[in-house]
């Protein structure tokens, strides 16, 4: 029993500690649940070649990233939104890659080609079986990104004028959507082109396919910017961090993992 | 109407209740042999000790593990000093009154708030508030308070359970009310409290929702209890979630059946061995 | 000796110190939760908020009609399922088979309730979804294939609880309906159940407190989609998918919503609370 007490003591002296705010000394990155993955790899790279430095990557999404970058919960935030809510003006924003949206439909799936309209037509429920479309018959399922999301929000701003329909499947992240979209025949989704892969088939929006150069050029609508950000004056592992996600080295990485190099 | 008789009527009922225990069982098992059969042959000591690579795509699960041991023992820690002072209290100290019967009444009420009501007060409290961030001290001190109704109960009813003639002896004897509880009780509780224990740990192992909010997800060795790290339930949560890896979901989700449900035999043996002790 | 007497004081304020913890625990977590959503609840009231059926965080519309109801169906759908079940399960271990049989299924079963929810939610994504889809139609993640992974999870507890309460029930009774004629299963039925009424029904509200608290199996299972059910086959989203799920990007008004979604849930599960104490209470009075 004593001993309970000895070991309750010892705990109850790190919870003080811990409340008295000894912060270790390592950058937390947190936010945008697309650009995670990457910036955990880019954190690894990075601390290889620097072992001092400790970076812990956090998932979370975009509006995550601004209020723990705001709050200083982390050092940097990652979001991943077409513009930036108004609280984010405070912080210094530095875009380190572009991501497109893309498409996706079940493999099996006929239908190849959307138009802009289609897509606004599909997600807001008007359209609802893909015979319409010239398809199978089936019932459309919409799979959609919760509210909030920075995928969902930058894709309703592009396709514009999008109420999505009720009946939408709501899932929390990227990868999420691609296994629903795997499972179901006759879903429809939209997701990180970086998370593209066999299971689903991206369609081509008003006949562009989602490639790196469409999006670099601007032809493929369905992208947007994605930010680091921080608050005031930058930790010296901080800057190293973001200067290195810039470098050449660094924007390899992005591009081989499958996004869009700013640079 | 014709009248059924009772005893057809009886075989008819035996017969439905036998068939609801069958589809019980049988649901449960192939819940277990479902993943055993796909997560085992995924286990191998690499996979258990070596560090995830790639978001845990590859490489093995050692960080889940250590944060699976680490999480259960903290709350534990934690929660079991409470509890078992807040069961003496209960059972030595004082008479039933109205103060006990709100004592109780929060455990129970506290035993049955949702864990994501955790996860969102842990977040609040213990990571933004204290600043402790996410990490494995505010995770811990989540699942303590998850785990305290249970540890309160069962050590409740372990020292209810020890005969008052035990207290009696020591009392002639001369000893004081707190020795006589270090002394007598608590040796003889003992089993059963750590049957509360072992439910406790066995929860803890358990439990995403409030963990996701309060330990985070971070697939690193922590160095330190102020590091962020996720458990195995957390892990196979996003691994099945995202896709990444079926091979890893279904062996980490093996090592997590597996480790819940010998938790569970420990504690089970414990009960059942205190038990006829006391019968 | 009188050092003695200091500690037996000081061990037994500390005692009582530490019986509080649990309720001051509850306390705290009551008000850290309330002082989030209140600002919400006042400003936009709690009249449109539960009562208004749209949920449309960016556009300043949180009504969160359709998740109440999607929580309330999915917890009646586990109970149709996990109630009789268990209950069945539970008589029949009792009452109609040899004691050693029970002694072994009884704890396998309690072995089962420690499998995380997680796993149950990926069974249901990965077999149960699949299944209900093909054979039902819609898209499978839903109303129904939620009610039934959650009423397959709180079996155990249903079980575990409802078989304690019917052992308890004197032998006695037992006898004396046999003797007066009456089969094995009238005296379960007439006697025994009632006898142990209470009991199984605390069980059954502590498994409908597990089911409505339920989230992450949850998540995966039921599709989250925003609207009151149609049908059983509609895609549903509970109070506690929807907090889990917004959160993650929620800020300003949208994040206060989602604590006020927590203020409406801590409030169900309080009333469920008092309503399982109630039928304790009446018990231990009858007893």
């Amino acid at each position: 029993m004593r001993r309970a007490f000895a070991v309750f003591a010892v705990v109850l002296f790190f919870v003080l500690i811990a409340a008295c705010g000894n912060r270790r000394s390592s950058i937390t990155v947190a936010g945008s649940t697309a650009f995670q993955p990457f910036a955990e790899k880019l954190a690894d790279q990075f601390m290889t070649n620097r072992p001092t430095a400790n970076i812990i990557v956090q998932g979370g999404g975009s509006a995550v990233g601004i209020q723990s970058t705001l709050s200083g919960t982390a050092q940097i935030g990652m979001a991943d939104l077409v513009s930036l809510p108004e609280e984010a003006k405070v912080l210094q924003a530095t875009e380190v890659a572009r991501d497109g949206i893309a498409v996706v439909v079940h493999p099996s799936n006929r239908i190849n080609d959307l138009t802009m309209d289609l897509l606004r037509r599909i997600f807001n429920g008007s359209i609802r079986n893909w015979r319409d479309l010239g398809g199978n018959d089936g019932v459309i399922t919409v799979v959609s990104r919760e509210a909030g999301s920075g995928t969902r929000i930058s894709f309703e701003q592009i396709v514009g004028e999008l109420v999505l329909t009720k009946e939408a499947i709501v899932q929390d992240s990227n990868g999420t959507i691609r296994e629903t979209v795997a499972n179901d025949p006759n879903a429809i989704g939209y997701l990180s082109h970086g998370l593209l892969n066999e299971k689903i088939k991206a369609v081509t929006i008003d006949g562009v396919a989602c490639t790196n150069e469409a999006i670099q050029s601007n032809q493929y609508a369905l992208a947007r910017p994605i930010f680091l950000l921080t608050r005031g004056e930058r930790l010296p592992d901080t800057q190293a961090f973001i200067d290195y996600i810039l470098s050449a080295e660094g924007q390899q990485t992005i591009q081989s993992s499958g996004l869009i190099p700013v640079k | 109407m014709m009248r059924i008789p009772a005893k057809v009527n009886q075989a008819a009922a035996a017969t439905v209740m036998a068939l609801a225990t069958l589809l019980t069982l049988a649901v449960l098992i192939f819940i277990v042999v479902f993943i055993l059969e796909k997560g085992l042959p995924i286990l191998s000591r690499t996979f258990l000790f070596s560090v995830p690579r790639d978001m845990g795509k590859a490489g093995g699960i050692f960080p889940t593990i250590l944060a699976t041991i680490i999480l259960p023992l903290l709350a534990i820690a934690l929660a079991l000093p409470l509890g078992v002072g807040t069961a003496i209290y209960l059972t030595e100290y004082t008479r039933e009154s109205r103060l006990t019967r709100i004592i109780r009444f929060g455990n129970d009420c506290l035993a049955g708030i949702p864990s994501i009501i955790f996860g969102l007060f842990g977040f609040l409290f213990f990571v933004t508030l204290l600043e402790m961030g996410w990490s494995l001290l505010s995770g811990g001190l989540t699942l303590a308070l998850m785990i305290l109704p249970t540890i309160i109960r069962t050590s409740e009813e372990a020292i209810k359970s020890v005969p008052t003639s035990y207290r009696e002896v020591s009392f002639s004897l001369g000893a004081t009310r707190w020795r006589t509880i270090q002394r007598v009780v608590l040796p003889n509780a003992l089993p059963g409290i750590l049957t509360g224990v072992m439910l406790g740990i066995g929860r803890s192992i358990g439990e995403t929702a409030a963990l996701i909010f309060t330990a985070g997800s971070s697939l690193r060795l922590p160095q330190s209890l102020f590091d962020s790290s996720r458990t195995m339930s957390v892990h196979f949560y996003i691994l099945a979630r995202e896709g990444l890896s079926t091979e890893n979901a279904y062996g980490t989700a093996a090592v997590l059946i597996l480790s819940v449900l010998s938790v569970n035999a420990v504690a089970y043996y414990l009960m059942h061995r205190y038990m006829k002790k006391n019968a | 000796m009188k050092s003695h007497n200091l500690r037996e004081k000081g061990v037994q304020y500390l005692l009582t110190a530490l019986a509080f913890s649990a309720l001051f625990g509850l306390l705290l977590i009551a008000l850290f939760i309330l002082k989030e959503g209140l600002p919400f609840l006042t400003q936009v009231g709690l009249k449109d908020f539960i009562f208004a059926h749209d949920w449309e965080p960016q556009s300043g519309k949180f009504g969160i009609y359709p998740m109440i109801i999607a929580s309330l169906w999915v917890t009646f759908g586990a109970m149709l399922i996990g109630a009789p079940l268990g209950i069945a399960c539970a008589v029949f271990l009792t009452e109609f088979v040899p004691r050693p049989v029970m002694h072994t299924i009884k704890p396998m079963i309690e072995l089962l309730a420690g499998i995380p929810s997680v796993i149950y939610g990926f069974i249901g994504v990965i077999v149960l979804a699949p299944l209900i889809r093909t054979h039902l139609g819609g898209p499978g993640l839903s109303l129904l294939a939620a009610s039934i992974i959650l009423g397959i999870m709180i079996l155990p507890t249903i079980i575990s609880i409802s078989t304690d309460a019917i052992n308890a029930v004197p032998n006695s009774y037992r006898e004396g309906s046999r003797a007066l004629g009456a089969t094995r299963w009238q005296t379960v039925y007439m006697v025994v159940l009632k006898a142990a009424r209470s009991g199984i029904i605390s069980g059954v509200i502590l498994g409908m407190g597990r089911a409505i608290g339920e989230t992450m199996a949850v998540i995966m299972v039921a599709g989250n989609a925003v609207k009151v059910p149609g049908t059983a086959l509609d895609s549903v989203r509970t109070l506690t998918a929807n907090i889990a799920l917004e959160m993650g990007y929620a800020v300003g008004l949208h994040r206060s919503a989602l604590f006020a979604t927590g203020v409406v849930l801590f409030i169900f599960i309080m009333l469920l609370n008092t309503l399982a104490s109630a039928f304790v209470k009446q018990e231990i009075r009858r007893r």
